[in-house]
């Protein structure tokens, strides 16, 4: 039903309000990246950098994923088709990322 | 009820079984390119994953930036190592050509929607348009990473005095550059991930070029006006955006932290 809608736009406007969408992504992307930049030598080395880029990059891919490709709109059931695996590869960077951790404290 | 029931008859009339009911109301070639791209997910995530064991077996760098010498000793901190640009040699600029290379990478990535946009309004010329900026935005970060593997390749004009072990002895001597055994930036473990995680999305970024430049062609001779859609661009599109998602996630996990 939404993909009617969404058509219609298309049809009435020519495309303009989508377009509009596409630019305002691509800047929120930009500054984003800058903000990162900006970290990356204003703040000192630790946790607390670590999880802000994490969270910055978890917001750009939710942009990119969303909105240039369009998942957001997708049905509910696609959506999560792609997010479950996601969420599992998470835990395994987590769970190897401390692993990693007790290597280095053996050797 | 009389909603249900006709809703159950187009459904029917659709024949269900038989690939007349696209399933999550996506076309079997965009469904496939979604199953792919997780697929392909778990081997970029296999790679970082296997980089952030490493990285956290190694012990990190404590002192000051200003302070930083590379040694095998520590994990190397990228804004030391990544600070380098094409033709202003000397000039230390930390961080800012993959900053360039992640901005060329996201612009083509908005071409490579507004031309899938345009797609939508069987705009053939618009298509083109945008086709040929999101071709030339990936030569242009191709050849950014090539200039920036030559460098990483070649080292720095002094190189760096590195400890080796050689036949059981702690020897010193002067490494310029990298490769896959020797390594002037710190742990040979670095570069190895470094060629490994950056040369595997460059390849992926080489074939997204020559998908774009088969779309582009076709687009060019009429072939999906004949066919009536541009879903092909979309498609396409999809692993295009992949690949520059992909990026975000090196740009973070292998600069950045």
């Amino acid at each position: 039903m939404s993909d009617v809608i969404e058509h219609n736009e298309h049809a009435s406007d020519g495309g303009a309000a989508h377009r509009k969408v596409i630019w305002r992504t691509f800047w929120i992307l930009l500054v984003l990246t800058a903000i990162e930049f900006a970290i990356a030598f204003a703040l000192p080395r630790g946790l607390f950098k670590v999880s802000i880029f994490v969270g910055m990059t978890i917001i750009k891919a939710f942009y990119i994923v969303g909105e240039f490709m369009h998942l957001k709109h997708e049905v509910k059931s696609l959506i999560w088709i792609i997010l479950l695996p996601c969420i599992f590869v998470v835990w395994l960077l987590g769970a190897l990322m401390m692993e990693g951790g007790s290597i280095f404290t053996a050797r | 009820m009389a909603a249900t029931a006709q809703s159950t008859t187009t459904i029917l009339d659709k024949n269900l079984w038989n690939g007349g009911v696209e399933p999550m109301k996506a076309s079997y070639g965009k469904l496939m390119m979604w199953f792919f791209l997780i697929s392909d997910t778990f081997t970029f995530s296999a790679l970082l994953v296997s980089y952030g064991l490493v990285r956290f077996s190694f012990p990190s760098y404590l002192g000051t930036n200003e302070a930083f010498v590379s040694s095998t000793a520590y994990w190397p901190i990228p804004e030391k190592i990544f600070d380098a640009l094409p033709f202003l040699h000397g000039l230390e600029a930390p961080l800012i050509f993959v900053g360039i290379m992640t901005f060329i990478l996201i612009f083509s990535s908005v071409t490579m929607v507004l031309a899938v946009e345009a797609g939508h309004r069987m705009d053939r010329a618009a298509v083109e348009k945008y086709m040929l900026w999101t071709i030339l935005g990936g030569f242009t970060f191709l050849s950014c990473q090539a200039w920036e593997w030559t460098h990483f390749i070649h080292g720095t004009d002094g190189g760096s005095v590195m400890k080796e072990m050689v036949d059981g002895k702690m020897i010193e001597n002067t490494v310029f550059g990298a490769n896959l055994v020797k390594n002037q930036y710190g742990p040979s473990a670095f570069a190895d991930f470094f060629f490994f995680i950056t040369g595997f999305h460059g390849t992926h970024v080489a074939s997204g070029v020559a998908l774009n430049i088969l779309i582009f062609y076709r687009t060019a001779f009429g072939y999906y006006d004949k066919r009536g859609h541009y879903e092909m661009v979309e498609k396409v599109g999809l692993y295009w955006h992949f690949v520059d998602l992909v990026w975000v996630f090196v740009f973070t996990f292998f600069y950045l932290v």
